[in-house]
């Protein structure tokens, strides 16, 4: 039965992993291609797929390592941990995926890039303020033997630097995925200053044309592809969530027990005492629901909608309480930007609205549990 | 399907039978408020045939204590099979046969601190709800400061002599025994003069007055002990080491006391709750989806914290988190009840109100929510003081 406990691999998997990052991807490291006017760093992509990250849900035959969901959260955790800026949702957990669905020669091909490191991608759904794929309203009209797409796509998050789109589009009796190269004609893409410091970036589709080889899955049915890249991929965003809050918690925890005020450690005094030891609770709590959501998406995908809903809604509640509660206990210097807790709550707020906020998850969770 | 998951399939597939064939059809309304619960005792009075019935099946099986030893009166069961056991149980929707301080507290004392003696002759008692048991912990001046305890058991040689009060004893107007900290070495720091001692109710010198609470349910007593003269063998683990005996069982309280949050007293999911009431508060519904998030993360760290164990993981002072959640928790989801029900919830008879009343001691008893807060402050984050 699956155990509610990480298995001896994902303990050593997320301990090499911290080991990696602390070196080559501190905070410091945003920091620092925040204020070189950058969001990726492509050499630490490449170093993370060397670590064989990139291809964490790449099947062996394509190159990968194929250690799955719960390995690609504690991943995903130990990013969040240092607020890593990478493509690793958008490639390696949610393209990936999404191919996965996909048995032909060519979606083995892409596979085999991902896990390489060599082909990065971004999934491009969201057209309004909030996430919402069903009501998506940019059309790709049949014509001859392909498409024609015209619209725009916002928060297309990686989306200035990715090789591919991963495009949705309406087409005559339903929704289409369509796997695009970034630099297609017709594509225009913008990218935009995010609190977060991270890529995102708002993409024009002018008469852009796509053939039939380009269409992941069936016309008119991008669900049976994409729904279980975007539990896989809500599942990876609550896990690294989480590790932000653990984050930036960490940091809180080591503040109260330096700083002095009255002649004391600030953390001697139960008022603070006490929101820190709530906080921890919270985190605690969040911790299992993540650990059940990778557990359901390897074991029991088809049932996974719930738990996954529920890491994202909890991850959410907890990440953002997280740097609030950090931002206040540091005081005046949380609220300066040679301070690093500011990052923890922008990244905070850009996890929460990517893939569904808190409402649209807990909508989620109350529907199956009988609301 | 390996070996062990073979192995589990074919008990799911016996117990389900079994549970088909032998829970009475009464008992299958998931109830768990105190209306409903069978807590057992020689002064036990069954509500129903049924309820009868369903404790004498369960208690042949080992089902009522289903984790602990089969010589001790239990069923034996593994993790996995734990798992399995109340997964069935919620699938009848039954009610557990059985509950108890002796189950949920002195149980797994004596089983940890006890002697193979004291286990034989305590424990298959308690699974089979014959001897029902009261906790001896709280006195007038020990609440929060528990080690306080003023109690006291004097040496006499072949026996103790206890004498004090102790206050909040849970039922003790109706348990057959108590479990009480006593003083037995008052020079000694606080924390290392009290020993664990197992009392007789009936024993001359023990009287009780239960204390009317806002539910207007009496719960709670005070408990008297007036020159109880109580055999020399009656005491667990060491003598003065009580302390730690008292500190085991009392996470076991938190266990129980945070687990107790997922049923609500009437064993239904918000989501339920809301949909019966015809509510379309938009505000009150969010509130519950909230709840409901909430509750559903609590009930999964209970099972990781199980897991952990299992598997030989320290699990901290887990028992302080879940206590903590598990009952601010509890008492939000009956806010939410109580507002599902509007003024029909109000009139007692209803038999909402005295459960949400109930709920209130939640964060009280067994340690309060501050002091579980203080417990992880200090034992898990390090922070000084």
């Amino acid at each position: 039965m699956a155990k509610l406990v990480r298995t001896e691999e994902e303990v050593m998997l997320a301990d090499a992993a911290r080991g990696f990052l602390d070196q080559a991807a501190p905070v410091a490291h945003l920091r620092g291609l925040r204020d070189a006017g950058q969001t990726q760093d492509r050499a630490l992509w490449s170093g993370m797929a060397a670590m064989g990250w990139a291809g964490v849900l790449v099947p062996e035959e394509a190159g990968g390592s194929d250690m799955g969901h719960a390995a690609a959260c504690a991943l995903a955790g130990e990013m969040g941990k240092t607020l890593v800026a990478s493509p690793f949702l958008s490639t390696a957990v949610i393209a990936a995926t999404a191919l996965r669905q996909v048995s032909d020669a060519r979606a083995v091909q892409a596979l085999a890039r991902i896990a390489s490191g060599e082909v990065t991608y971004a999934l491009a759904i969201d057209e309004g303020a909030k996430f919402d794929p069903e009501a998506t309203q940019m059309q790709a009209r049949a014509e001859g033997n392909g498409f024609r797409l015209n619209g725009e796509k916002r928060f297309v998050v990686d989306g200035a630097n990715a090789d591919r789109l991963l495009v949705l589009a309406r087409t005559d009796a339903g929704l289409t995925l369509f796997d695009l190269p970034a630099d297609r004609d017709g594509i225009t893409r913008e990218g935009q200053a995010m609190i977060d410091s991270r890529d995102a970036a708002r993409i024009t589709f002018a008469d852009v044309i796509a053939t039939g080889e380009d269409v992941l899955g069936q016309v008119d049915d991008a669900m049976t592809v994409l729904a279980p890249a975007l539990r896989a991929g809500q599942a990876a965003l609550a896990a690294e969530m989480a590790g932000l809050a653990a984050g930036a918690f960490g940091m809180t925890v080591e503040y109260l027990k330096e700083r002095k005020q009255f002649g004391v450690p600030i953390g001697a005094f139960q008022a603070l005492q006490h929101r820190a030891a709530h906080l921890w609770c919270e985190c605690e709590v969040t911790a299992s629901a993540i650990l059940n959501a990778g557990r359901m998406l390897d074991e029991d995908p088809e049932n996974a909608a719930l738990a996954v809903s529920l890491a994202k809604a909890r991850a959410t509640d907890t990440a953002q309480r997280a740097v609030q509660e950090g931002v206040q206990m540091h005081g005046g210097i949380g609220m300066t930007d040679a301070f690093d807790m500011g990052f923890y709550m922008k990244r905070a707020r850009v996890g929460a609205e990517w893939l569904g906020d808190y409402g649209y998850h807990a909508n989620i969770v109350a529907q199956a549990r009988g609301f | 399907m390996a070996e062990e998951d073979r192995a589990i399939a074919a008990f799911r597939d016996e117990l389900r039978a079994w549970l088909e064939a032998n829970c009475p059809a009464d008992m299958r309304d998931g109830r768990n408020d105190e209306a409903s619960i069978c807590w057992g005792g020689k002064n036990w009075n069954f509500t129903s045939e049924a309820q009868r019935t369903w404790l004498q099946r369960c208690v042949s099986k080992g089902y009522t204590v289903p984790t602990w030893p089969v010589e001790y009166g239990g069923a034996g069961l593994n993790r996995d099979q734990e798992k399995v056991f109340h997964q069935e149980m919620r699938r009848l929707n039954a009610r557990y046969p059985l509950q108890s301080f002796g189950i949920w507290m002195l149980g797994p004392a004596l089983l940890h601190f006890g002697t193979h003696e004291q286990k034989l002759h305590y424990l298959p008692p308690i699974a089979r709800g014959e001897i029902r048991w009261c906790q001896g912990y709280s006195e007038p001046g020990a609440g929060s400061d528990l080690a306080n305890v003023q109690s006291r058991a004097e040496d006499k040689g072949d026996h103790w002599l206890v004498n004090g009060q102790k206050i909040w004893t849970s039922y003790a107007d109706q348990a057959d025994w108590i479990f009480a900290l006593l003083r037995t070495d008052r020079e000694a720091p606080k924390h290392k003069g009290i020993s664990f001692i197992l009392l007789d109710m009936t024993s001359p010198g023990v009287t009780t007055r239960p204390i009317k609470l806002i539910s207007g349910a009496s719960p709670f007593c005070e408990t008297f002990f007036d020159n109880v003269e109580v055999p020399r063998e009656q005491v667990v683990g060491e003598v003065n080491r009580g302390w730690d005996v008292a500190k085991y069982l009392l996470t076991h309280e938190r266990e129980m006391i945070s687990a107790a949050g997922g049923t609500m007293g009437s064993g239904r999911a918000l989501g339920a709750v809301l949909a019966d009431s015809g509510s379309t508060d938009t505000v009150l519904r969010a509130d519950a989806m909230r709840a409901e998030v909430d509750g559903l993360a609590v009930a999964l760290t209970l099972e990781r914290y199980k897991d952990q164990a299992e598997a030989g993981q320290g699990a901290g002072d887990a028992s302080a988190m879940l206590k903590y959640m598990g009952t601010e928790l509890n008492k939000r989801n009956l806010e939410l009840v109580m507002a599902a029900g509007g003024s029909d919830a109000l009139v007692w008879e209803d038999g909402r109100a005295p459960n949400w009343l109930r709920t209130k001691a939640n964060s009280i008893e067994g340690g309060t929510s501050e002091v579980m807060l203080s417990i992880i402050s200090k034992r898990v984050l390090g922070l000084p003081g």
